[in-house]
Protein backbone atom coordinates (compact mmCIF):
# COMPACT_ATOMS: atom_id res chain seq x y z
CA UNK A 1 0.00 0.00 0.00
CA UNK A 2 1.68 3.26 -1.22
CA UNK A 3 0.65 7.12 -1.70
CA UNK A 4 2.97 8.55 -4.42
CA UNK A 5 4.56 11.66 -2.36
CA UNK A 6 4.02 9.38 1.75
CA UNK A 7 7.64 9.76 3.44
CA UNK A 8 8.89 12.23 1.24
CA UNK A 9 8.45 15.49 3.65
CA UNK A 10 9.21 15.54 7.34
CA UNK A 11 6.00 16.00 9.19
CA UNK A 12 4.88 17.66 12.31
CA UNK A 13 1.27 17.60 13.81
CA UNK A 14 0.04 20.20 15.98
CA UNK A 15 -2.90 18.56 17.34
CA UNK A 16 -3.20 15.38 18.60
CA UNK A 17 -5.21 13.99 21.79
CA UNK A 18 -4.79 10.51 23.40
CA UNK A 19 -8.64 9.89 22.74
CA UNK A 20 -9.40 6.04 22.40
CA UNK A 21 -6.13 5.04 21.88
CA UNK A 22 -5.79 1.43 23.97
CA UNK A 23 -3.43 1.68 27.33
CA UNK A 24 -3.94 1.68 31.03
CA UNK A 25 -1.63 4.89 31.51
CA UNK A 26 -0.30 7.80 29.51
CA UNK A 27 2.65 6.41 28.56
CA UNK A 28 1.18 3.21 26.87
CA UNK A 29 -1.09 5.73 24.89
CA UNK A 30 1.24 7.69 23.52
CA UNK A 31 3.30 4.76 23.03
CA UNK A 32 0.16 4.00 20.96
CA UNK A 33 -0.23 7.26 19.46
CA UNK A 34 3.16 6.89 17.70
CA UNK A 35 3.30 3.68 16.57
CA UNK A 36 0.44 4.68 13.98
CA UNK A 37 1.89 7.89 13.58
CA UNK A 38 5.23 6.13 12.42
CA UNK A 39 2.87 4.89 9.67
CA UNK A 40 2.65 8.04 7.89
CA UNK A 41 6.89 8.93 9.31
CA UNK A 42 5.24 11.66 11.78
CA UNK A 43 8.46 13.13 13.14
CA UNK A 44 6.76 14.86 16.29
CA UNK A 45 3.58 15.82 17.37
CA UNK A 46 2.03 18.04 19.53
CA UNK A 47 -0.26 16.76 22.62
CA UNK A 48 -3.27 18.24 23.66
CA UNK A 49 -4.96 17.88 27.04
CA UNK A 50 -6.21 14.24 26.82
CA UNK A 51 -8.05 13.42 30.54
CA UNK A 52 -10.45 15.10 31.98
CA UNK A 53 -12.26 16.92 28.32
CA UNK A 54 -13.63 19.48 30.88
CA UNK A 55 -14.93 22.24 28.80
CA UNK A 56 -15.20 24.37 31.53
CA UNK A 57 -12.52 23.09 33.61
CA UNK A 58 -11.64 24.06 37.15
CA UNK A 59 -8.38 24.72 38.42
CA UNK A 60 -7.72 21.29 39.52
CA UNK A 61 -8.72 19.62 36.02
CA UNK A 62 -6.43 22.17 34.41
CA UNK A 63 -3.83 20.78 36.36
CA UNK A 64 -4.92 17.02 36.42
CA UNK A 65 -5.23 17.75 32.44
CA UNK A 66 -1.65 19.33 31.93
CA UNK A 67 -0.14 16.64 34.76
CA UNK A 68 -1.65 13.61 32.25
CA UNK A 69 0.43 15.55 29.05
CA UNK A 70 3.61 15.42 31.02
CA UNK A 71 3.19 12.33 32.30
CA UNK A 72 2.37 11.13 28.84
CA UNK A 73 5.01 12.76 27.28
CA UNK A 74 7.59 11.93 29.46
CA UNK A 75 9.42 8.79 27.63
CA UNK A 76 9.28 10.86 24.31
CA UNK A 77 10.62 14.50 24.84
CA UNK A 78 12.71 13.91 21.49
CA UNK A 79 9.17 13.56 19.71
CA UNK A 80 6.01 15.60 21.88
CA UNK A 81 5.37 18.52 22.43
CA UNK A 82 3.15 19.57 25.35
CA UNK A 83 0.79 21.82 25.00
CA UNK A 84 -0.37 23.87 28.62
CA UNK A 85 -4.52 23.73 29.08
CA UNK A 86 -5.53 27.22 30.62
CA UNK A 87 -9.03 28.91 30.70
CA UNK A 88 -9.88 32.46 31.27
CA UNK A 89 -12.76 31.24 33.91
CA UNK A 90 -9.46 30.64 36.39
CA UNK A 91 -6.72 33.06 35.46
CA UNK A 92 -4.83 33.25 38.24
CA UNK A 93 -4.57 29.43 37.81
CA UNK A 94 -3.79 29.19 34.49
CA UNK A 95 -1.27 32.06 34.86
CA UNK A 96 0.50 29.33 37.54
CA UNK A 97 -0.21 26.78 35.06
CA UNK A 98 1.58 28.46 32.44
CA UNK A 99 4.63 29.26 35.12
CA UNK A 100 4.47 25.47 35.79
CA UNK A 101 4.33 23.91 32.36
CA UNK A 102 5.84 26.16 30.28
CA UNK A 103 8.05 28.05 31.56
CA UNK A 104 9.59 25.96 34.01
CA UNK A 105 8.25 22.93 32.68
CA UNK A 106 8.68 20.88 29.00
CA UNK A 107 5.95 22.57 27.67
CA UNK A 108 6.05 24.85 24.33
CA UNK A 109 2.37 26.55 24.45
CA UNK A 110 -0.99 27.17 25.28
CA UNK A 111 -4.36 25.81 24.43
CA UNK A 112 -7.64 27.81 24.45
CA UNK A 113 -10.56 25.17 24.15
CA UNK A 114 -14.42 26.49 24.53
CA UNK A 115 -14.81 27.69 28.41
CA UNK A 116 -14.75 31.58 27.21
CA UNK A 117 -14.41 33.29 23.49
CA UNK A 118 -11.47 34.72 22.58
CA UNK A 119 -12.56 37.97 22.62
CA UNK A 120 -12.96 38.05 26.72
CA UNK A 121 -10.87 40.12 28.57
CA UNK A 122 -9.79 37.99 30.84
CA UNK A 123 -7.48 36.60 28.53
CA UNK A 124 -5.39 39.26 28.40
CA UNK A 125 -3.42 38.54 31.17
CA UNK A 126 -2.84 34.66 30.24
CA UNK A 127 -1.63 36.28 26.67
CA UNK A 128 0.64 38.39 28.27
CA UNK A 129 2.35 35.69 30.39
CA UNK A 130 2.22 33.26 27.46
CA UNK A 131 3.60 35.82 25.21
CA UNK A 132 6.79 36.51 27.20
CA UNK A 133 7.09 32.88 27.56
CA UNK A 134 7.41 32.80 24.03
CA UNK A 135 4.96 30.38 24.13
CA UNK A 136 2.97 29.05 21.24
CA UNK A 137 -0.89 30.35 21.49
CA UNK A 138 -4.01 27.83 20.18
CA UNK A 139 -6.98 28.93 19.98
CA UNK A 140 -9.89 26.30 18.96
CA UNK A 141 -12.16 28.01 16.93
CA UNK A 142 -15.32 27.10 14.61
CA UNK A 143 -18.31 28.54 13.03
CA UNK A 144 -20.92 25.79 13.46
CA UNK A 145 -23.97 25.84 11.23
CA UNK A 146 -26.02 23.50 13.02
CA UNK A 147 -27.00 25.32 16.25
CA UNK A 148 -24.16 23.09 18.47
CA UNK A 149 -21.92 26.07 18.94
CA UNK A 150 -21.44 26.17 22.61
CA UNK A 151 -21.56 29.46 24.63
CA UNK A 152 -18.06 29.99 24.90
CA UNK A 153 -16.97 28.69 22.10
CA UNK A 154 -14.68 31.27 19.77
CA UNK A 155 -15.25 31.63 15.88
CA UNK A 156 -12.29 33.08 14.14
CA UNK A 157 -13.87 36.85 14.43
CA UNK A 158 -13.08 36.25 18.36
CA UNK A 159 -9.94 35.16 18.06
CA UNK A 160 -9.14 38.38 15.68
CA UNK A 161 -10.55 40.47 18.31
CA UNK A 162 -8.02 39.19 20.75
CA UNK A 163 -4.87 38.97 17.37
CA UNK A 164 -5.51 43.26 17.12
CA UNK A 165 -5.36 43.27 21.44
CA UNK A 166 -1.63 41.88 20.46
CA UNK A 167 -0.21 42.41 17.92
CA UNK A 168 3.32 41.53 18.39
CA UNK A 169 1.87 38.21 19.68
CA UNK A 170 1.46 35.02 16.93
CA UNK A 171 -1.88 32.85 17.59
CA UNK A 172 -2.76 30.08 15.74
CA UNK A 173 -6.61 30.18 14.35
CA UNK A 174 -7.52 26.46 15.56
CA UNK A 175 -9.43 24.38 12.99
CA UNK A 176 -9.66 27.55 11.01
CA UNK A 177 -13.27 27.99 12.10
CA UNK A 178 -14.51 24.68 10.62
CA UNK A 179 -15.79 26.43 7.62
CA UNK A 180 -12.33 27.38 6.23
CA UNK A 181 -13.90 29.25 3.69
CA UNK A 182 -15.29 32.30 6.59
CA UNK A 183 -12.33 31.22 9.14
CA UNK A 184 -9.56 32.49 6.40
CA UNK A 185 -11.64 35.38 5.64
CA UNK A 186 -11.95 36.22 9.43
CA UNK A 187 -7.87 36.08 10.07
CA UNK A 188 -6.39 37.16 6.31
CA UNK A 189 -5.80 40.65 7.35
CA UNK A 190 -3.78 39.92 10.95
CA UNK A 191 -0.10 38.58 9.54
CA UNK A 192 -0.17 37.63 13.38
CA UNK A 193 -2.53 34.86 12.79
CA UNK A 194 -2.12 31.48 11.44
CA UNK A 195 -4.56 29.29 10.57
CA UNK A 196 -4.24 25.42 11.51
CA UNK A 197 -5.66 22.88 8.79
CA UNK A 198 -7.00 19.94 11.54
CA UNK A 199 -10.44 19.07 12.39
CA UNK A 200 -12.77 19.08 9.82
CA UNK A 201 -13.36 16.74 6.92
CA UNK A 202 -11.10 16.84 4.03
CA UNK A 203 -12.75 19.07 1.58
CA UNK A 204 -10.95 19.61 -1.52
CA UNK A 205 -9.89 23.42 -1.79
CA UNK A 206 -9.30 24.32 1.71
CA UNK A 207 -5.18 24.10 1.64
CA UNK A 208 -5.23 26.34 -1.45
CA UNK A 209 -7.45 28.97 -0.73
CA UNK A 210 -5.76 29.34 2.22
CA UNK A 211 -2.06 29.28 0.76
CA UNK A 212 -3.91 31.66 -2.04
CA UNK A 213 -5.17 34.50 0.73
CA UNK A 214 -2.88 33.82 3.83
CA UNK A 215 0.70 32.88 1.97
CA UNK A 216 2.01 29.06 3.09
CA UNK A 217 3.84 30.39 5.77
CA UNK A 218 0.38 31.13 7.72
CA UNK A 219 -0.81 27.51 6.85
CA UNK A 220 -0.09 25.01 9.63
CA UNK A 221 -0.87 21.37 9.56
CA UNK A 222 -2.66 19.24 12.25
CA UNK A 223 -4.81 16.24 12.42
CA UNK A 224 -6.58 16.56 16.02
CA UNK A 225 -6.41 12.66 15.65
CA UNK A 226 -7.45 10.54 17.70
CA UNK A 227 -10.90 11.68 16.86
CA UNK A 228 -9.71 12.05 13.49
CA UNK A 229 -7.51 9.92 11.24
CA UNK A 230 -4.10 11.25 10.25
CA UNK A 231 -4.98 10.08 7.19
CA UNK A 232 -8.14 12.94 6.25
CA UNK A 233 -5.89 15.40 7.53
CA UNK A 234 -3.00 14.34 5.88
CA UNK A 235 -4.58 14.53 2.58
CA UNK A 236 -5.52 18.48 2.90
CA UNK A 237 -1.86 18.95 2.38
CA UNK A 238 -1.10 15.74 0.11
CA UNK A 239 -3.52 16.27 -2.18
CA UNK A 240 -3.80 20.22 -2.40
CA UNK A 241 -2.99 21.87 -5.71
CA UNK A 242 0.11 23.31 -4.42
CA UNK A 243 4.11 23.63 -4.41
CA UNK A 244 6.32 20.86 -2.56
CA UNK A 245 8.09 23.59 -1.13
CA UNK A 246 4.86 24.93 0.22
CA UNK A 247 4.08 21.59 1.56
CA UNK A 248 7.00 21.36 4.01
CA UNK A 249 6.23 24.68 4.98
CA UNK A 250 2.74 23.33 6.21
CA UNK A 251 3.43 19.71 6.82
CA UNK A 252 6.64 21.38 9.17
CA UNK A 253 9.11 23.90 9.01
CA UNK A 254 6.36 26.54 9.89
CA UNK A 255 5.38 24.75 13.49
CA UNK A 256 9.09 23.98 13.74
CA UNK A 257 9.85 27.95 13.66
CA UNK A 258 7.25 28.75 15.73
CA UNK A 259 8.19 25.81 18.82
CA UNK A 260 12.20 26.72 17.88
CA UNK A 261 10.62 30.49 19.12
CA UNK A 262 10.24 29.30 22.23
CA UNK A 263 13.72 28.12 23.21
CA UNK A 264 12.98 24.69 24.48
CA UNK A 265 14.31 22.29 21.59
CA UNK A 266 17.63 22.63 19.48
CA UNK A 267 17.80 23.71 16.01
CA UNK B 1 -8.36 0.10 -7.03
CA UNK B 2 -12.04 0.59 -7.18
CA UNK B 3 -13.35 3.87 -5.72
CA UNK B 4 -17.36 3.29 -5.29
CA UNK B 5 -17.84 6.85 -4.58
CA UNK B 6 -17.10 9.54 -6.87
CA UNK B 7 -19.11 12.21 -8.47
CA UNK B 8 -19.14 14.24 -11.51
CA UNK B 9 -20.38 17.63 -12.73
CA UNK B 10 -20.27 20.88 -10.19
CA UNK B 11 -20.69 20.73 -6.69
CA UNK B 12 -22.83 23.71 -6.06
CA UNK B 13 -21.16 25.61 -3.25
CA UNK B 14 -17.53 25.72 -4.32
CA UNK B 15 -15.71 25.00 -7.17
CA UNK B 16 -13.18 21.65 -6.98
CA UNK B 17 -9.58 21.41 -8.14
CA UNK B 18 -11.01 17.99 -9.85
CA UNK B 19 -14.55 18.70 -10.76
CA UNK B 20 -12.95 18.64 -14.27
CA UNK B 21 -14.24 14.78 -15.52
CA UNK B 22 -10.82 14.44 -17.08
CA UNK B 23 -8.55 16.05 -14.34
CA UNK B 24 -10.74 13.97 -12.33
CA UNK B 25 -9.60 10.74 -13.58
CA UNK B 26 -6.36 11.57 -13.69
CA UNK B 27 -6.29 12.54 -10.07
CA UNK B 28 -7.86 9.24 -9.09
CA UNK B 29 -5.03 7.09 -11.48
CA UNK B 30 -2.15 8.83 -10.76
CA UNK B 31 -3.41 7.43 -6.94
CA UNK B 32 -3.41 3.80 -8.43
CA UNK B 33 -7.14 3.77 -8.66
CA UNK B 34 -8.33 1.43 -11.84
CA UNK B 35 -12.00 2.15 -11.78
CA UNK B 36 -14.29 4.33 -10.53
CA UNK B 37 -18.23 4.68 -9.94
CA UNK B 38 -19.18 7.93 -10.69
CA UNK B 39 -22.58 9.92 -9.53
CA UNK B 40 -23.39 13.28 -10.45
CA UNK B 41 -23.53 16.03 -8.51
CA UNK B 42 -26.24 17.73 -10.89
CA UNK B 43 -28.15 14.70 -9.47
CA UNK B 44 -29.06 16.46 -6.16
CA UNK B 45 -30.83 19.48 -7.20
CA UNK B 46 -31.67 19.34 -10.51
CA UNK B 47 -35.16 17.99 -11.39
CA UNK B 48 -34.38 16.98 -15.67
CA UNK B 49 -32.63 13.58 -14.26
CA UNK B 50 -33.20 12.62 -17.55
CA UNK B 51 -30.88 15.30 -18.82
CA UNK B 52 -28.73 14.43 -15.63
CA UNK B 53 -28.39 10.57 -16.26
CA UNK B 54 -27.85 11.18 -20.25
CA UNK B 55 -24.65 13.64 -19.54
CA UNK B 56 -23.45 11.02 -16.85
CA UNK B 57 -23.49 8.47 -19.32
CA UNK B 58 -21.63 10.34 -21.85
CA UNK B 59 -18.61 11.56 -19.86
CA UNK B 60 -18.28 7.81 -18.44
CA UNK B 61 -18.03 6.58 -22.26
CA UNK B 62 -15.49 9.55 -23.18
CA UNK B 63 -13.62 7.92 -19.95
CA UNK B 64 -10.86 6.12 -21.70
CA UNK B 65 -10.55 2.56 -21.01
CA UNK B 66 -13.92 2.11 -19.34
CA UNK B 67 -12.31 3.96 -16.01
CA UNK B 68 -15.68 5.64 -14.57
CA UNK B 69 -18.92 3.36 -14.12
CA UNK B 70 -22.12 5.80 -13.83
CA UNK B 71 -24.46 5.38 -11.33
CA UNK B 72 -27.52 7.06 -12.25
CA UNK B 73 -29.47 9.51 -10.00
CA UNK B 74 -33.26 8.24 -9.39
CA UNK B 75 -35.69 10.54 -7.51
CA UNK B 76 -39.08 8.76 -6.53
CA UNK B 77 -40.71 12.07 -5.69
CA UNK B 78 -40.80 13.72 -9.38
CA UNK B 79 -43.45 11.92 -11.73
CA UNK B 80 -42.61 9.35 -13.93
CA UNK B 81 -39.63 8.37 -11.76
CA UNK B 82 -39.90 5.15 -13.18
CA UNK B 83 -38.96 5.97 -16.43
CA UNK B 84 -35.68 7.34 -15.70
CA UNK B 85 -35.09 4.19 -14.03
CA UNK B 86 -35.82 1.88 -16.87
CA UNK B 87 -33.43 4.63 -19.31
CA UNK B 88 -30.94 4.09 -17.06
CA UNK B 89 -31.22 0.16 -17.84
CA UNK B 90 -32.19 -0.13 -21.50
CA UNK B 91 -30.60 3.19 -22.85
CA UNK B 92 -27.18 4.30 -20.61
CA UNK B 93 -27.17 0.32 -19.92
CA UNK B 94 -25.99 1.54 -15.93
CA UNK B 95 -25.19 -1.16 -13.95
CA UNK B 96 -26.92 0.70 -10.86
CA UNK B 97 -28.11 3.49 -9.11
CA UNK B 98 -26.93 6.49 -6.48
CA UNK B 99 -29.98 7.51 -3.85
CA UNK B 100 -30.05 10.65 -2.28
CA UNK B 101 -33.15 10.69 -0.13
CA UNK B 102 -32.02 13.72 2.34
CA UNK B 103 -31.40 15.74 -0.89
CA UNK B 104 -34.51 14.48 -2.37
CA UNK B 105 -36.75 15.03 0.61
CA UNK B 106 -38.47 11.17 1.56
CA UNK B 107 -37.42 8.97 4.60
CA UNK B 108 -36.63 5.71 3.89
CA UNK B 109 -40.01 4.42 5.06
CA UNK B 110 -41.44 6.03 2.24
CA UNK B 111 -43.70 3.83 0.46
CA UNK B 112 -41.94 4.88 -2.62
CA UNK B 113 -38.52 3.69 -1.85
CA UNK B 114 -39.44 0.30 -1.30
CA UNK B 115 -41.51 0.97 -4.82
CA UNK B 116 -37.91 2.12 -5.99
CA UNK B 117 -35.89 -0.96 -4.60
CA UNK B 118 -38.05 -3.57 -6.34
CA UNK B 119 -38.01 -1.92 -9.53
CA UNK B 120 -34.47 -1.34 -9.52
CA UNK B 121 -34.39 -5.65 -8.35
CA UNK B 122 -36.48 -6.49 -11.50
CA UNK B 123 -33.74 -4.60 -13.55
CA UNK B 124 -30.78 -6.66 -11.44
CA UNK B 125 -29.16 -2.63 -11.00
CA UNK B 126 -27.29 -2.53 -7.74
CA UNK B 127 -27.87 0.42 -5.12
CA UNK B 128 -26.05 2.76 -4.00
CA UNK B 129 -27.58 4.75 -1.07
CA UNK B 130 -25.89 8.32 0.09
CA UNK B 131 -26.19 9.17 4.08
CA UNK B 132 -24.73 12.56 3.27
CA UNK B 133 -22.20 14.84 1.23
CA UNK B 134 -20.84 16.67 4.15
CA UNK B 135 -20.62 18.10 7.70
CA UNK B 136 -24.12 19.44 8.71
CA UNK B 137 -21.33 22.01 10.72
CA UNK B 138 -20.40 23.37 7.88
CA UNK B 139 -23.29 23.47 4.97
CA UNK B 140 -24.68 26.63 3.65
CA UNK B 141 -27.00 28.88 5.05
CA UNK B 142 -29.31 28.57 3.09
CA UNK B 143 -28.83 24.38 2.68
CA UNK B 144 -29.36 22.38 5.93
CA UNK B 145 -29.59 19.06 4.68
CA UNK B 146 -30.20 16.31 7.21
CA UNK B 147 -27.99 12.80 7.15
CA UNK B 148 -30.34 9.98 5.87
CA UNK B 149 -32.30 7.81 9.22
CA UNK B 150 -31.53 4.21 8.24
CA UNK B 151 -33.07 2.73 11.04
CA UNK B 152 -35.84 1.52 8.85
CA UNK B 153 -33.98 0.11 6.31
CA UNK B 154 -33.47 -3.52 7.39
CA UNK B 155 -37.28 -3.61 7.59
CA UNK B 156 -37.82 -2.00 3.64
CA UNK B 157 -34.95 -4.69 2.56
CA UNK B 158 -36.81 -7.25 4.10
CA UNK B 159 -40.37 -6.56 2.42
CA UNK B 160 -38.81 -5.97 -0.64
CA UNK B 161 -35.91 -8.93 -0.69
CA UNK B 162 -33.06 -9.40 -2.49
CA UNK B 163 -31.60 -5.60 -3.26
CA UNK B 164 -28.08 -5.54 -3.42
CA UNK B 165 -27.39 -2.29 -1.82
CA UNK B 166 -23.95 0.01 -0.66
CA UNK B 167 -24.33 2.61 1.53
CA UNK B 168 -22.21 5.43 1.01
CA UNK B 169 -20.72 8.05 3.70
CA UNK B 170 -22.49 6.29 6.44
CA UNK B 171 -19.63 6.85 9.41
CA UNK B 172 -20.70 10.81 9.97
CA UNK B 173 -23.86 9.78 11.27
CA UNK B 174 -24.02 5.50 11.66
CA UNK B 175 -22.69 4.01 14.82
CA UNK B 176 -20.09 1.45 14.28
CA UNK B 177 -22.65 -0.42 16.41
CA UNK B 178 -25.32 0.61 14.03
CA UNK B 179 -23.64 -0.77 10.77
CA UNK B 180 -23.13 -4.08 12.26
CA UNK B 181 -26.65 -4.17 12.84
CA UNK B 182 -27.57 -3.46 9.96
CA UNK B 183 -25.23 -5.98 8.16
CA UNK B 184 -26.63 -8.99 10.08
CA UNK B 185 -29.09 -10.58 7.57
CA UNK B 186 -28.12 -8.82 4.51
CA UNK B 187 -25.87 -8.01 2.01
CA UNK B 188 -25.15 -4.11 2.49
CA UNK B 189 -21.68 -3.04 2.30
CA UNK B 190 -20.42 0.27 3.95
CA UNK B 191 -17.64 2.16 2.29
CA UNK B 192 -14.79 4.45 3.99
CA UNK B 193 -14.95 8.00 2.49
CA UNK B 194 -16.27 9.69 5.85
CA UNK B 195 -14.88 6.86 8.15
CA UNK B 196 -12.79 9.04 11.15
CA UNK B 197 -10.79 8.15 14.13
CA UNK B 198 -7.20 7.19 14.08
CA UNK B 199 -6.66 3.44 12.08
CA UNK B 200 -10.21 3.69 11.40
CA UNK B 201 -10.51 0.88 8.99
CA UNK B 202 -8.10 -1.49 11.18
CA UNK B 203 -11.10 -1.03 14.08
CA UNK B 204 -14.11 -1.04 11.58
CA UNK B 205 -12.91 -4.59 10.48
CA UNK B 206 -12.79 -5.36 14.24
CA UNK B 207 -16.50 -5.27 14.63
CA UNK B 208 -17.53 -5.68 10.93
CA UNK B 209 -16.80 -8.53 8.06
CA UNK B 210 -13.95 -7.30 5.97
CA UNK B 211 -16.03 -8.57 2.94
CA UNK B 212 -18.81 -5.56 3.58
CA UNK B 213 -16.50 -2.71 3.67
CA UNK B 214 -15.37 -1.22 0.22
CA UNK B 215 -13.07 1.30 -0.45
CA UNK B 216 -14.24 5.22 -1.44
CA UNK B 217 -13.33 8.25 -1.58
CA UNK B 218 -15.84 10.53 -2.63
CA UNK B 219 -13.86 12.70 -4.91
CA UNK B 220 -13.59 15.19 -6.04
CA UNK B 221 -15.87 16.97 -3.05
CA UNK B 222 -12.86 15.10 -0.70
CA UNK B 223 -9.24 15.02 -1.47
CA UNK B 224 -8.92 11.28 -2.82
CA UNK B 225 -5.87 10.74 -1.04
CA UNK B 226 -7.77 10.76 2.23
CA UNK B 227 -9.18 6.93 1.96
CA UNK B 228 -6.02 5.81 0.44
CA UNK B 229 -3.87 7.14 3.50
CA UNK B 230 -6.27 5.07 5.66
CA UNK B 231 -5.13 1.97 4.50
CA UNK B 232 -1.84 2.92 4.98
CA UNK B 233 -2.99 3.95 8.67
CA UNK B 234 -5.08 0.79 8.98
CA UNK B 235 -1.82 -1.29 9.53
CA UNK B 236 -4.24 -4.33 8.20
CA UNK B 237 -2.69 -6.97 6.13
CA UNK B 238 -2.21 -7.15 2.10
CA UNK B 239 -5.11 -9.85 1.89
CA UNK B 240 -7.58 -7.87 3.84
CA UNK B 241 -6.53 -4.51 2.26
CA UNK B 242 -7.30 -6.27 -1.68
CA UNK B 243 -10.81 -7.26 -0.27
CA UNK B 244 -11.49 -3.49 0.72
CA UNK B 245 -8.93 -1.94 -2.09
CA UNK B 246 -10.67 -4.07 -4.94
CA UNK B 247 -12.56 -7.83 -4.44
CA UNK B 248 -15.14 -6.92 -2.16
CA UNK B 249 -16.86 -3.99 -4.27
CA UNK B 250 -16.09 -6.24 -7.79
CA UNK B 251 -17.94 -9.03 -5.88
CA UNK B 252 -20.78 -6.60 -4.58
CA UNK B 253 -21.05 -5.09 -8.22
CA UNK B 254 -21.25 -8.82 -10.01
CA UNK B 255 -23.77 -9.99 -7.15
CA UNK B 256 -26.21 -7.77 -8.04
Amino acid sequence: MNHPLHAKFGIWDLHCHLLGIPGRTPEEKMAGLLEIADRHQIERLCLFFSSTWAKNPTADELRTDNDYVIQAMSHWSDRVLGFCYVSPEHVEASLDEVERCVVNGPMVGIKLWVAQRADAGELDAIIDKASKAKAVIFQHTWFKQDGTQTPGESTPLHLAALARRFPDTHFICGHAGGQWELGIRAIRGLPNVSVELAGSDPTAGFTEMAVRELGASRVIFGSDAAGRSFASQLAKVYGAAISDSDRQAIFRDNLRTLVLGTGKIKA
Amino acid sequence: MIDTNVYLERWPFRRLTADDSEQLVATLKALGITQAWAGSFDGLFHRDIGGVNERLSQKCRESDDGFLIPFGTVNPTLPDWEDDLRRIDEEFQMPGIRLHPAYHGYMLDDSRFAELLRFANDRSLAVQLVVGMEDERTQHTLHRIPSVDLSPLKAVLKEVGGTQIMILNAFRSVSVAQAVELTLDTSIHFDIAMLEGIAGAGKLIESLPAERIVFGTHAPLFYPDSAILKLIESGLPEAILLKLKAENAANWLANR
